[in-house]
């Protein structure tokens, strides 16, 4: 279960960012930013790798003392950033693969809705809820 | 997978239906309704190059892109490979269509040379789109020398 979902942008400007719970928002969206710097390390490391398979999951960012960090990156270069909370051992590479995959499909279909312009902030109630799913149950 | 001919009726008569409305016959009018054309298809190609590469590994350069237009694109859009592709590895890339699937229907040779470049706006549009969600910035223009042949001159334009 994520604490904290981002949609970054390729020119590196957030899309859509939500964290839960709601109190602490600044230090995720500081979080977040910090990872960016990992995500463009990876992607240049893959550029120069002779290795043939590129993929598309970054994995684990950087983890710190409360929380985990895991991105992803997209053909058109637009990044998901995940935070997680470390406490929640039971979390494995599969499930946030799947998180993931959701997030990417999501994403597509924001996209192919004709309401929706590319570059603008994300509004999709659609995409909403389904970040809604995936993020920690805080009553 | 949908029938191809709905989206070859859709097109036609999207051209058509422009073509009708356009108040000013002269040069000035035919090009906004180009311009139309080729931002609907700008459009359309964001969204399929978002949503076609979506299980594929990353690109690792230009030409990989390229590739993917040529194959996956017009697979998906035309049910059919683009026939050649050719560059001067200096950003100019030339793709070359034997049977556009959207002018095979007009005419085989020289007739009604003048009326393809409307029949082409949006399919340059689509590739412009899905080359700029890919993160290439481009230049497309299309010519016919004889229907249905075409080719799609793609210019990257470096920022």
């Amino acid at each position: 279960m994520a604490v904290c979902v981002a949609v970054i942008a390729k020119e590196n400007y957030p899309l859509y960012i939500r964290s839960v719970p709601t109190e602490n928002e600044l230090k995720f969206h500081y979080m977040v930013h910090t990872s960016l710097d990992v995500v463009d390390e990876k992607i240049s490391a893959m550029g120069k790798a002779l290795v043939d398979q590129r993929e598309l999951y970054l994995g684990l960012l950087y983890p710190t003392e409360d929380y985990k960090v895991y991105g992803y990156v997209t053909n058109s270069k637009v990044k998901f950033v995940m935070v997680v909370d470390s406490s929640n051992t039971a979390l494995r590479d599969n499930e946030i693969r799947s998180m993931f995959r959701k997030l990417h499909n999501s994403y597509t279909d924001v996209m192919c809705n004709p309401f929706y312009n590319p570059g603008d902030r994300i509004q999709s109630r659609a995409f909403d809820g389904m970040v809604t799913s995936m993020m920690i149950q805080v009553c | 997978m949908a029938d191809p001919a709905l989206f070859e009726f859709l097109h036609t008569e999207m051209v058509a239906e422009l073509w009708a409305q356009d108040p000013d016959p002269g040069p000035g009018g035919q090009k906004t309704s180009l311009l139309v054309l080729e931002g609907m298809g700008f459009r359309v190609g964001q969204a399929l190059g978002e949503r076609l590469p979506r299980e594929m590994l990353a690109f690792r350069e230009e030409l990989d892109v390229l590739k993917f237009l040529c194959k996956d694109l017009w697979v998906a859009v035309f049910h059919k490979q683009m026939d050649s592709l050719r560059t001067n590895h200096q950003g100019t890339y030339v793709l070359q269509d034997n049977s556009f699937p959207l002018l095979v229907r007009m005419a085989s040779g020289l007739q009604y040379l003048e009326e393809a470049p409307k029949f082409l706006a949006f399919t340059c549009g689509l590739l412009r789109g899905t080359l700029s969600t890919l993160g290439v910035k481009s230049l497309v223009t299309a010519s016919v020398a004889a229907l249905p042949a075409c080719k799609f001159q793609v210019v990257i334009q470096k920022p």
